[in-house]
């Protein structure tokens, strides 16, 4: 074994977050970490590279016992680690980042020439094909993880971490991903992939451990596994079916809804092109494309994010403004954003606040909700939402990301909008917290509130929507109703006529 | 309750510090009654305080918001001016309070406008104010020290009201109604929110860009009275000299109130012990009769100590220490009885 670890145990205030855990890592293999939000993978994977001193239990590299005590000691002992959000610095060149603390000098000055030569054979045997003394920035995500697992393999060499690499790729970057993975494991690396896509899990690794509440409940190999066994292991129940499967049934006859709003040639320049659009009340719409062809910007222009340059909103009364999110939310609009950290949560503020904030933001800075007022909504939501949490003090920022964005969730919840726009709301986010997010979405448009939901997986959208609406270069090209609504057609209309998107590495390179 | 707990390292500090100079100067804590007003060091503090606690008001709710503001020095010295342009020009003392109010005012809109709708850092965008305002300020001056005898604008730089100095009151005046207007609305979470994450606070409905001009507009007004108190304790308008250096004053009383300049939480009581901790260390340097021209090193040292002794990484390791000291503790008995066995 390359690396064992035996009865690992990592303690917080208030909680065991590993419970005398055993891991085993063979070199040459591809191991998948799953387990749902919470469960203890992140923890693991920090006691292993440093970022948590372990208050129990052994880890053993090649047979020797380690400690590591920061991720640059894990790092010389050959654990490398590479995250979801890649730890690089776009500002620099990619031969800088590569070389990156041990930049080859000579008199004392750094050495470029040498330092591009080193970038050079870093990369080499990765099939990039990149001017390493470009900017980072210049390079798509997918090429950044690769310049990311490069160096982490340079600089340890014997383990490498996958920390949720591909949640921002599309499909074509993962197999391109994953092509450079299987050339590392063949190269004698063992591999630690954590994920939560079960399907990259099955395409990908060798054997698969699952933990659930600090504690290890399953290490098989890949093979023998299938994805019911493996989502009874995260879940720890037996499932009655996958939501997906008992997802809407998109009968001809859907019963016609009655009109909650109207966009008219709804559009902004350089932006997304102008549309139409009708919400029924109650009605989910669901929002499908590649990232970047215009889902995002229609939900950012339907929220008054950007202004649109054409067009009205409409409703019974007339038209009314959506010229800015505060209009929006005053029309009864509310929106859970793609980037979740970024535009989402408000980190460093509690649980509470963070619920209360978009309603104390609408009742304007006057009319403050008292504290106890505040705590009743918090309290209300944790429990409706099962949010997973000391207390509704505890800052938003130390949740796990599925229960970050029920956070966001609540937050609108409590203002009770008309029309909900949720942009990938399950990105990133396990799978109890998945299902559970999905059946609230069915809940919530059951008692008439109207939604538009942007996904990129197709049998999340397909198990949700009324309708799907199709965007392709910035333009709402179909829209698909009942029967209509299977992957095949959602699929043939993202691809028609011509494959829009290229690999933007490859275009700069 | 949460408050104390929030403000007990700066209010342990603060003792300490009075510990420590009391030691070089026993009677550091005595108050007199001389002509009906309270006399001794501490009445004092309170009085030279309130120039630098004025400015930690304002500058306490910039910093929330992730900002800085770097003009209210130069500021204080425009209001000062203006202030005593107005009161000899026969203007009212009401109506002199308001124009030097107004140009305090004026001056934090200037600066919130160059932040939230032009989107200049805010070190940079008050720093265009820190530097031509005191120009702005001989212009009005004409490059004089502008005297005047009104005494009713003295007042509220060297009067006594209830045996208590004016400017001190107008201090705590402000302090509190500022404090109350942050935490009994809403306004403290949604400056908080803003200072934390603008983006998500906007998309929740927030006006951000308003609540930032609004703060930086409260920093102005804080700084327009100092001004105000500034000149009305030496009865004249000095343009080169009134509130220099202040700003920094006002932001290390920030910091030593544990507000993080990357915004976010914030707490004006701590600021304001924050502000006590410098002036108590300015004033009790000169009553320990250290020479004057060691002043600003011992002042430097001290302020160091503080900061290494509240620092986050520290507070860290204050906690393992004390965890191994339990353990220690705890083990010593458990090994006493091994022995006995």
């Amino acid at each position: 074994m390359l690396l064992t670890i035996r009865s690992l145990t990592k303690t917080f205030p208030g909680t065991t977050a590993l419970d005398a855990v055993d891991f085993d890592l063979a070199a040459g293999e591809i191991h998948a970490l799953l387990g749902e939000n919470g469960a203890g993978k992140s923890t693991l994977i920090k006691c292993l590279t440093g970022a948590y001193s372990r208050d129990g239990g052994e880890i053993s590299l090649e047979g020797r016992p380690i400690s590591p005590r920061s991720t640059s000691k894990a790092q010389e002992l050959g654990i490398g680690t590479v995250y979801q959000e890649v730890n690089l610095l776009a500002n620099l060149t990619v031969a800088q980042n590569l070389t990156f603390g041990r930049e080859p000098t000579r008199f004392g000055m750094v050495d470029a020439r040498a330092q591009k030569r080193q970038a050079e054979a870093m990369l080499e045997g990765y099939g990039l094909d990149i001017d390493v003394s470009r900017n980072l920035a210049a390079y798509s995500v997918a090429v950044r993880q690769i310049i990311a697992i490069a160096r982490a393999v340079a600089l340890s060499g014997k383990v490498l971490i996958l920390d949720e690499p591909t949640a921002s790729l599309d499909a074509r970057e993962v197999e391109t991903l994953f092509d450079v993975v299987r050339g590392l494991r063949d190269r004698g690396l063992g591999i630690v992939f954590v994920s939560h896509f079960l399907d990259q899990v099955f395409a990908l690794t060798d054997r698969v451990t699952v933990l659930r509440n600090g504690r290890r409940v399953a290490s098989e190999r890949t093979a023998d596994l299938n994805r019911v066994r493996l989502i009874e292991h995260m879940l720890g129940h037996a499932l009655e079916d996958e939501v997906i499967a008992h997802g809407k049934t998109h009968d001809a006859a859907a019963a016609q809804r009655p009109e909650l709003l109207r966009f008219e040639n709804f559009g902004r320049r350089g932006h997304v092109e102008p549309f139409d659009l009708a919400v029924g009340r109650g009605e989910v719409l669901g929002l499908a494309g590649l990232l970047g062809s215009g889902r995002t910007e229609s939900a950012e222009l339907l929220f008054g994010v950007v202004e649109a340059h054409s067009g009205a909103a409409r409703d019974e009364n007339g038209t009314f403004d959506l010229s800015s999110p505060r209009a929006a939310v005053a029309a009864g609009f509310g929106y859970a954003p793609e980037e979740r950290k970024e535009d989402g949560i408000v980190a460093d503020l509690s649980v509470r606040e963070n619920i209360a904030l978009a309603l104390q933001a609408h009742r304007g800075w006057l009319r403050r909700l008292s504290g106890a007022e505040q705590a009743r909504l918090a309290n209300n939501y944790i429990a409706r939402l099962d949010i997973r949490t000391f207390g509704p003090e505890q800052p938003v920022g130390e949740l796990s990301g599925g229960n970050q964005q029920k956070v966001v969730l609540a937050r609108w919840l409590a203002m009770n909008p008309r029309f909900l726009i949720l942009d990938e709301p399950t990105r990133g986010i396990d799978v109890g917290a998945h299902a559970e997010i999905l059946r609230l979405i069915q809940k919530v448009t059951a008692e008439g509130m109207s939604i538009l939901i942007i996904s990129s997986e197709l049998d999340e959208l397909i198990a949700v929507s009324d309708r799907v609406i199709v965007v392709r270069d910035r333009r709402h090209v179909a829209e698909l109703t009942g029967r209509e609504i299977t992957s095949d057609t959602i699929v043939r209309a993202i691809a028609a006529p011509q494959a829009g998107r290229q690999n933007s590495g490859e275009e700069a390179a | 309750m949460t408050v104390l707990r929030r403000i007990a390292p700066q209010l342990v500090t603060l003792a300490a510090l009075v510990a420590l100079v009391t030691l070089f100067f026993p009677d550091f804590l005595r108050i007199e009654v001389v002509d009906g007003r309270f006399v001794g060091p501490v009445m004092d503090i309170a009085k030279r305080g309130a120039q630098v606690g004025l400015l930690t008001v304002g500058m306490t709710l910039v910093v929330a918001t992730r900002g800085i503001d770097l003009s209210v020095g130069t500021v204080m010295a425009i209001s000062g001016a203006v202030a005593a342009w107005a009161i000899t020009h026969d203007v009212s003392l009401a109506g002199t309070l308001a124009l030097a109010l107004t140009a305090g005012a004026a001056a934090g809109l200037w600066n919130g406008c160059l932040v939230a709708l032009v989107g200049i850092q805010p070190i940079v965008a008050t720093l265009i104010l820190m530097t031509s305002g005191r120009g702005i300020a001989q212009l009005i001056t004409e490059g004089r020290i502008l005297t005047f005898s009104n005494e009713g604008l003295a007042f509220l730089g060297s009067g006594d009201l209830l045996g208590i100095p004016v400017p001190a009151l107008i201090w705590f005046a402000a302090a509190l109604a500022i404090a109350l207007l942050m935490r009994r609305t809403a306004l403290g979470l949604l400056v908080e929110a803003v200072g934390v994450n603008r983006s998500a606070s906007a998309l929740a409905g927030v006006n951000a860009a308003v609540l930032l001009v609004a703060v930086y507009v409260a920093s102005g007004l804080c700084a327009g009275l100092a001004g105000i108190v500034s000149a009305a304790d030496i009865r004249g308008a000095d343009a080169n000299n009134a509130g220099l250096w202040l700003e920094l004053d006002a932001i290390l009383a920030v910091v030593i109130g544990g507000n993080s300049l990357l915004g976010g939480r914030f707490s004006i009581a701590a600021s304001l012990i924050g502000a006590l901790i410098i002036q108590t260390i300015d004033t009790g340097i000169l009553l320990a009769g250290f020479p004057s021209e060691y002043n600003l090193v011992i002042k430097a040292a001290l302020v160091l100590v503080i900061l290494v002794l509240q620092s986050p990484n520290l507070a860290h390791q204050w906690r393992t220490v004390g965890r191994a000291a339990r353990r220690r503790r705890e083990g010593v008995p458990l090994s006493a009885k091994a022995q006995g066995q």
